[in-house]
């Protein structure tokens, strides 16, 4: 590469030009591997694309809320998979959020340091445990509890309410819902922890001079500064949600139909992907590749969010703080 | 350790008023002489275990204003925040002695240094409105911890506050806007309507106008002259010429070389300490031999 | 100015006060609580991994190849084997591309072209592991785009190279951080010396910065070790011992997955057997990054 591009007749005697031509190059060849990622999601949308056209053109665009996934009569509607892609992740998005921030919160405001630092290393270490590991503590952990303790429990003491009312199972939507949560916990407390540890001294100061007890500090400044931050860590953990596939296969009960309780059994896009595949051929192998190309696009919307977010904050900060 | 020893106690006594009006004093004195409210007695501050204000006695007259000037790194800005309990805000930081404010140790146990801050404003080096507040809110947002909820009589403390702070002509059609869309000496201005809209008795000031240009710098001097006549004011100021032309007393504190902490090491009316200081190292940074 | 009396104000608070400071200490229980809530599922985990186990750990693990289904013993060799070709492979595809970003993301991208590259890498680092898994599929072992001369079946390229798009945004996007944490002055001197950019990042940058790239690398590593749905269509798995990268092979946690999905207690007890062998490693890679190069990069799949 190098010898090629000094051959170029861009007088090439200059000892100042062989530098630019090598620097050049070395730029040229780290920006190829930069436009790797580029070309994998480029390829990954024409792939896909390609291989979910027949689905496409079978189904059109009603199959996004179409409810009837039926492979043997040709009906590939993923609106069930939609319903229990929603369902799981929002739980998860807005329960790891509440805990996150409490977490963070606790971190930042209360904990000393040598409380701190362990505690926020136990908790990123939640984030190195292998989905898959998710999914084998789900069932014969998690969800045999579920079972046996908590659900008869929960149906007995709310079961008057419609969405309480089930038989608990091992696996199911409330099993799905919770390794959900503990899964994105690490992603959304790390960066709310340091969003939340980004707000300025001074403003803390302000408010405690004026007499403010922790909370109130915290309720009044600490929260509405760090309030896009946090919507920021919320939305890279609902990725995380959307795409987590196989703790959620094992543990969600795989049922193609529309859920009527926390304890039913049901389907994510994820799951029914990894659940599926192996035995589809022809239309219904389309349609599931039609599945993770959605997928892939919520992914990419998630993330043009997720950017906007992360620039309002940092555009926001400049303006705001005279720091 | 020596210079607050060998300090004659009579320096810690300012003069009576009449002494004070002789001396040339700006301000109009209090009819009356005024208790006096805060007394520190033996205050050490630490960050840690870093020393970094050692053995500090020294008593502030109400209704005036004390300065506290000194070289960086002398202590000063930390001195002034123990005074209302912020200093241990900082991790590891704590403070020994005591400060006897109103006859109450506000180090004593089972003071609560939320309940001491309600009493004891403070406006920092840095203006610091809260941006997701508007400009009423800021002033309001010490009252809501007194219970006041009542729209008109939160609105009544608002303007009150903003006008002694000298800021109701400028902002009085502005008040719905965020805290931060206001210049920076009218964020200052803003900062110190938000210390006193709670009515406290002391108002610290940190370099309050360290931040700011030689205009609203005038103008926040002014206002704290005003404000003396209501509340005892105590400011840091690493400006010799401020603390000249506004304070009525003036502490200067100095880094020990021993024990790298600062002390105080002269304290007394602004006019001694500027044109008779009894310390030689007082007069050599008076005179600008050094700091 | 009639200033109201204070001491009145604080006597008319002090119920107020009470309350206040109890809201106070009652949020201070909640966080607490909250953060019992958030550390409580990492003890029950690795409680039961070594509960569960430990009692599946056998030589004949390590070194025996699965029994037909059903019959009782046997190993996961295969597994293990598989898992250490496919991950190093995929170190072999990703790293040098992963770094050659992260080289240019920190040398030259404080631009357009730079913002535009980081964008793709947040992207590709959000893809779900079983998108990417279908499209390597579609673009390897189904190949009915013939965009790539290659295969048309299962194999463990294919699985490689799933790893490895998994692996790039990871390394890449600390490479970016560990290079610009390379101080200037270190770049002026060799400027300084006459020495061109490129030289100058190849000779003094990259060394510099080499424990912390290597640091990615080995997140990266414990990340991509524990994949399995990226796994299932492109390397398949294989009940039988293999080397060979043109064919179907076997991983830990694509077994792990089968076994815990399977009808036999043997499977069960080696599936947990597995796992924390899997999460032992990870740990322990995890651990020793720590040890050696402070919290600044924690683990992040």
């Amino acid at each position: 590469m190098t010898t090629r591009d000094l051959s170029r007749p861009r007088r090439p005697s200059s000892l100042q030009n062989r530098l630019q031509l090598g620097d050049w190059t070395f730029r040229t060849l780290t920006g190829l591997a930069g436009l790797v990622a580029m070309a994998v999601i480029v390829g990954a949308f024409y792939e896909l694309g390609s291989q979910a056209w027949p689905a496409i053109k079978h189904g059109g665009i009603s199959v996004l809320w179409d409810t009837s996934w039926n492979p043997g009569r040709q009906e590939f509607g993923v609106g069930v998979f939609v319903i229990g892609t929603l369902i799981t992740s929002m739980f998860a998005l807005v329960a790891a959020t509440i805990i996150a921030v409490l977490v963070s919160l606790f971190l930042v405001e209360v904990a000393p340091g040598y409380i701190s630092r362990p505690v926020s290393y136990l908790i990123e270490l939640l984030a190195a445990i292998p989905s898959v590991v998710y999914g084998l503590w789900g069932i014969f952990v998690m969800g045999v509890f579920v079972r046996d303790h908590f659900g008869p429990v929960v149906v007995s003491t709310f079961g008057w309410i419609p969405i309480f009312d089930g038989t608990p199972l091992i696996t199911g939507l409330f099993s799905a819902c919770v390794i959900l949560t503990v899964m994105i916990l690490p992603t959304v407390m790390a960066v709310s922890r340091d969003v939340i540890a980004a707000v300025p001294r001074s403003q803390r100061e302000g408010l405690m001079a004026l007499g403010a007890t922790r909370w109130e500090m915290i309720r009044l400044t600490v929260l509405p500064y760090a309030r896009s931050g946090v919507m920021g860590a919320a939305i890279l953990g609902l990725a995380r949600a959307v795409g987590e596939t196989l703790a959620v296969t094992l543990v969600i009960g795989n049922s193609v139909r529309i859920p009527d309780n926390i304890f039913s059994p049901a389907y994510t896009m994820a799951s029914v992907i990894a659940n599926q595949f192996p035995e589809a051929t022809g239309l219904h192998q389309s349609a599931l590749i039609e599945v993770a190309l959605i997928l892939l696009a919520i992914t990419f919307i998630i993330n043009i969010v997720a950017r906007l977010l992360v620039w309002k904050v940092t555009g926001g900060h400049r303006a705001v703080v005279q720091e | 350790m020596t210079e607050t020893q060998t300090t004659p106690s009579t320096m810690q006594v300012p003069p009576p008023p009449v002494v004070r009006a002789a001396l040339g004093a700006t301000v109009p004195v209090a009819k009356e002489a005024p208790p006096i409210t805060i007394e520190l007695r033996d205050v050490s501050a630490f960050y840690g275990k870093k020393l970094a204000v050692s053995g500090v006695s020294m008593s502030i007259r109400a209704h005036s204003v004390t300065a506290l000037i000194g070289p960086s790194g002398c202590g000063k800005s930390t001195l002034i925040r123990t005074i209302n309990r912020m200093h241990e805000f900082a991790p590891g930081a704590r403070v020994e002695g005591s400060i006897i404010v109103d006859g109450v140790n506000i180090y004593g146990p089972g003071i609560d240094p939320a309940r001491v801050r309600q009493r004891i404003g403070m406006v920092f080096q840095k203006p610091n409105p809260f941006p997701t507040m508007s400009i009423a809110d800021n002033v309001a947002a010490g009252l809501r911890f007194m219970g006041i909820r009542s729209k008109s009589e939160l609105r009544d403390r608002v303007e009150s506050a903003l006008k002694r702070a000298a800021l109701w002509d400028e902002v009085k059609n502005d008040l719905k806007k965020p805290g931060i869309a206001i210049s920076g000496g009218q964020q200052q201005r803003l900062c110190i309507a938000r210390a006193i809209a709670v009515e406290p008795d002391i108002v610290l000031m940190d370099e309050p106008c360290s931040a700011l240009d030689p205009i609203a710098t005038l103008k926040i001097e002014d206002l704290m002259r005003e404000l003396a006549r209501d509340y005892t004011i105590v400011t840091v100021t690493h400006n010799m010429q401020q603390a000249a032309r506004v304070s009525d007393q003036t502490a200067f504190m100095l880094m020990d070389p021993g024990d790298l902490a600062g002390h105080l090491v002269e304290y007394g009316p602004t006019s001694d300490i500027f044109t008779n200081p009894k310390d030689s190292r007082t007069e050599d940074y008076i005179s600008g031999r050094f700091g | 100015m009639t200033s109201p009396g204070n001491s009145a104000i604080l006597q008319q608070t002090a119920a107020l006060y009470r309350r206040r400071r109890l809201v106070d200490r009652l949020m201070t229980g909640v966080m607490v609580v909250a953060v019992i809530v958030a550390v409580v599922p990492l003890f029950f985990i690795l409680f039961y991994l070594l509960k569960e186990g430990i009692p599946g750990l056998s030589l004949d693990l390590f070194t025996q190849e699965p029994n037909r289904p059903g019959k009782e013993g046997g190993g996961v060799h295969n597994a293990l084997v598989g898992s250490g070709i496919m991950v190093g492979l995929a170190l072999l595809i990703g790293v040098p591309i992963a770094v050659g970003t992260g080289i240019f993301l920190s040398e030259y991208g404080q631009n357009r072209a730079g913002s535009f590259i980081r964008f793709f890498i947040e992207v590709m680092a959000g893809i779900p592991s079983i998108t990417i898994g279908l499209f390597v599929y579609s673009l390897i072992v189904a190949n009915q785009s013939g965009l790539l001369p290659v295969m048309g079946h299962f194999t463990a390229f294919a699985g490689a190279l799933a790893l490895a798009i998994l692996l790039v945004p990871i390394v890449a996007r600390i490479t970016e951080e560990m290079l610009l944490l390379v101080p200037r002055s270190l770049r002026e001197a060799s400027y300084a010396l006459g020495a061109p950019r490129w030289r100058t990042v190849l000779r003094i940058v990259l060394p510099t910065a080499l424990p912390g790239i290597i640091t990615g690398i080995m997140l990266g590593l414990s990340r991509i070790a524990g994949e399995a749905a990226a796994l299932l269509f492109t390397a398949l798995g294989n009940q039988f011992f293999s080397t060979d990268i043109n064919a179907p092979m076997d991983s830990i946690p694509r077994r792990i997955y089968v076994y815990a999905l399977g009808p036999y207690d043997y499977w069960h007890e080696q599936a947990w057997a597995m796992s924390l062998i899997l999460v032992a490693t990870i740990l322990i890679i995890s651990l020793v990054v720590r040890a050696l190069f402070g919290s600044r990069v924690t683990v992040r799949s």
